[in-house]
C-alpha cells in the first residue's frame, strides 16, 4: 500500500523499503539517519504517518464503548485531549496501543499502528457488534468510521512551534502537550494534536485525502527536513517509547510492559475493562517481569538479545529494542527482565555475539523530553 | 552482512554458478600476467585484497555494503593473531539502523586490525575500501580467492 505522499516522497530522493504493509521512506537522498535523528533533536522534521489508522467513533455510548476496549479514563478526560492507551485481550495482553483524543463524550478521534492495521479492525468490528446489541448499546449505539486514505503528518522538533506558528492566527501557546484543536493553517483547517513520537515538542497533523500534498508541501520548506523511518526509530527509543511488534505483543501486559500509568485510578480499583482481571491481579500482586532500559558497554544489543545475572550464569531477560543512540553516544536499549533485577542502576550482562557485554538498568526516557506544557 | 543485503543475495543464487564459471577463466588469464594485487568480492559484500608478494589480503566491507548501512557507529574486530576459517564470523559492522556481521571471506590467520576505527568508524562510510579496512590476513590457502567473484561479477550480483 502506498500513503497519499508515496509520490511527493519519490520526488524527494526517498529510499522506501516495505513497513507494516506500506512503502515507507526509510531515509531521504545521501542524508544519513544520524544527521536526520539530529535534525529533530535540535531543529525540527517532518514524517509521514500517514499509514496509520485513523478512526472515529461515535454515538451516545462512545465513551462507555471504549472505556471497555480500554484502561483509560475517558469520562474524566478533557474535551480535546488525548491520552496514550492500549487494546486489551481478555488476558489482559496488549493487541495495540493507541493514542485517544476525546471531542466530545460521543466523539473520539483514535490513531492505531498500520503493523495491527487487520487485528484492530477486526476486533473493532466483533466488539462493536456486541456492544449494540447489549443492553448498553441499545441505550445509543456507536459507530466506527475509518479514515481511510487521508494523511498524517508529525512536525516534530523544537523549532516545530515557531515553524506551524508561521502559519496560522491561532495561537499555539494554548495548545498544550496532549490537547488537540482545530487549526486553520493557510486556509486548511485541519485537526492539530499536540505530541508525538520522537520525546520532543511537536504536531501531529490529520489532513483529508485531497489535501494531504499540498498541506505537506506547506509544512516542509527550511528549516523543516524530511525524515525517514529509520531516525524516527531511534528518536522514539531515546524518548523511552514502544513499538508494538518488537517491544510490546500481544502476551505483554500494560502492568509489565511499564504502562500502568494509562490505567485510570477508578479503573484500577473498578475494573469493567476487557482483560481487567489479570491487569489487576498483576497491579495487586507485581507483574512477573517488567520492561526496563538498559545502557550497554561495547557493542549494542538488538532485539532478541539475552539478558544474564551479573554472574552470567542466569537468563533473566530479553532485550526487545536496542541501537547506539546518537544523542547520547551510548547503546540504549529496552527489553523484559525479571522482577527482582529491574532496580536501575542494577548491573547485569547482555550476549551481543556470543559474548557477554556488561550493562547497567538505566531510567527512561533515555533522553529529556521537551514538550511544551504552557 | 545485514539482513536485507543477504535477502537480496539469496534471491540471486541461482546465478552463482554462471559467475563461478566465468571466475575460473579469468583466473586463468590472471595466472598468466602474474598479477600481483588481486581483488575479490563476497556475496556478503565483504572484499579481499590480495598481494601474492607477500601472502596477506586486506580485508574491507565493500563501498555499496557501507552506502546501504548507512552511518557506521561501531566496528567489531577478531583480535590480532585469531585464526579462521572461510565463512566464520570475524566481526561486526554497526550503524544506528542495524548490526551486520562480517564474516572471514577467506581462511587463515588476523596479523594486523584498523586500529583507527575504534576511534573512527565514521571510516567506514568514507573509505570504505580503503581507509575503512577492517584487518589483514595471512591466507591459509590462496587458492580460496579463485571461489569469490570478480568486482565486475559482484555489481552485478547486486545490480541486477
Amino acid at each position: 500500500m502506498k500513503t497519499g505522499l508515496y509520490d511527493f516522497h519519490i520526488a524527494h530522493q526517498a529510499k522506501m523499503v516495505p513497513f507494516a504493509g506500506y512503502s515507507m521512506p526509510l531515509s531521504y537522498g545521501n542524508v544519513g539517519q544520524i544527521v536526520s535523528h539530529n535534525h529533530v533533536r535540535h531543529s525540527v522534521g517532518i514524517f509521514d504517518v500517514g499509514h496509520m489508522v485513523q478512526s472515529n467513533f461515535r454515538g451516545k455510548t462512545a465513551t462507555e464503548f471504549l472505556e471497555w476496549l480500554t484502561p483509560s479514563s475517558l469520562a474524566s478526560l478533557k474535551p480535546y485531549s488525548s491520552t496514550l492507551s492500549v487494546l486489551l485481550n481478555e488476558q489482559g495482553g496488549i493487541i495495540d496501543d493507541t493514542i485517544v483524543t476525546k471531542h466530545a463524550p460521543d466523539a473520539f478521534y483514535v490513531v492505531t499502528n498500520a503493523g495491527r492495521r487487520d487485528e484492530d479492525l477486526a476486533w473493532f468490528k466483533q466488539k462493536l457488534e456486541e456492544w449494540n446489541v447489549s443492553d448498553n448499546g441499545k441505550a445509543g449505539p456507536v459507530e466506527h468510521e475509518i479514515l481511510d486514505n487521508w494523511g498524517l503528518v508529525a512536525l516534530q522538533g523544537p523549532e516545530a512551534a515557531s515553524y506551524l506558528q508561521s502559519l496560522t492566527s491561532f495561537d499555539l501557546t494554548k495548545l498544550t502537550f496532549g490537547t488537540s484543536a482545530f487549526v486553520p493553517i493557510e486556509g486548511f483547517n485541519l485537526h492539530v494534536a499536540r505530541g508525538g513520537y520522537t520525546g520532543e515538542d511537536g504536531f501531529e497533523i490529520s489532513i483529508p485525502p485531497s489535501q494531504t500534498v499540498e498541506v505537506t508541501k506547506l509544512l516542509c520548506k527550511p528549516p523543516v527536513q524530511l525524515i525517514g523511518l529509520g531516525a524516527r526509530d531511534s528518536l522514539r527509543l531515546e524518548a523511552g517509547m514502544c513499538l508494538y511488534g518488537s517491544d510490546l505483543d500481544e502476551t505483554t501486559t500494560p502492568v509489565e510492559a511499564g504502562l500502568s500509568w494509562v490505567i485510570g485510578k477508578e479503573r484500577k480499583e473498578n475494573g469493567g475493562f476487557i482483560g481487567a482481571e489479570e491487569v489487576l491481579r498483576q497491579l495487586k500482586e507485581g507483574p512477573a517481569r517488567r520492561r526496563v532500559g538498559l545502557v550497554i558497554e561495547g557493542a549494542p544489543a538488538r532485539h532478541g538479545a539475552i539478558i544474564f545475572s551479573s554472574s552470567g550464569t542466569e537468563q533473566i531477560g530479553t532485550v526487545t529494542s536496542g541501537i547506539p543512540s546518537p544523542t547520547l553516544g551510548k547503546n540504549i536499549a529496552m527489553g523484559y527482565i525479571k522482577t527482582g533485577w529491574h532496580k536501575k542502576g542494577t548491573e547485569v550482562q547482555v550476549e551481543v555475539r556470543k559474548q557477554l557485554r556488561k550493562a547497567v538498568l538505566t531510567p527512561m526516557p533515555f533522553s529529556k523530553p521537551n514538550y511544551w506544557r504552557g | 552482512m545485514q539482513a536485507s543485503l543477504r535477502s537480496l543475495t539469496r534471491a540471486r543464487a541461482s546465478f552463482a554458478p554462471a559467475w563461478r564459471m566465468s571466475q575460473t577463466a579469468q583466473h586463468v588469464s590472471a595466472m598468466r600476467f602474474r598479477a600481483v594485487h588481486t581483488k575479490r568480492y563476497t556475496v556478503e559484500h565483504e572484499l579481499v585484497n590480495f598481494d601474492d608478494a607477500t601472502g596477506v589480503g586486506i580485508v574491507s566491507i565493500t563501498d555499496h555494503a557501507q552506502s546501504v548501512l548507512g552511518d557506521v557507529v561501531y566496528v567489531e574486530l577478531p583480535a590480532v593473531g585469531t585464526s579462521f576459517q572461510q565463512g566464520d564470523q570475524i566481526g561486526a559492522v554497526e550503524s544506528v539502523k542495524a548490526a551486520s556481521d562480517i564474516y572471514a571471506p577467506v581462511s587463515g590467520t588476523v596479523e594486523e586490525i584498523n586500529e583507527q576505527l575504534a576511534d573512527q568508524p565514521g571510516l567506514l562510510n568514507k573509505s570504505a575500501e580503503s581507509q575503512g579496512w577492517l584487518c589483514k590476513i595471512r591466507l591459509s590457502d590462496p587458492s580460496e580467492m579463485d571461489k569469490l567473484m570478480t568486482e565486475e561479477d559482484y555489481k552485478k550480483s547486486y545490480e541486477e
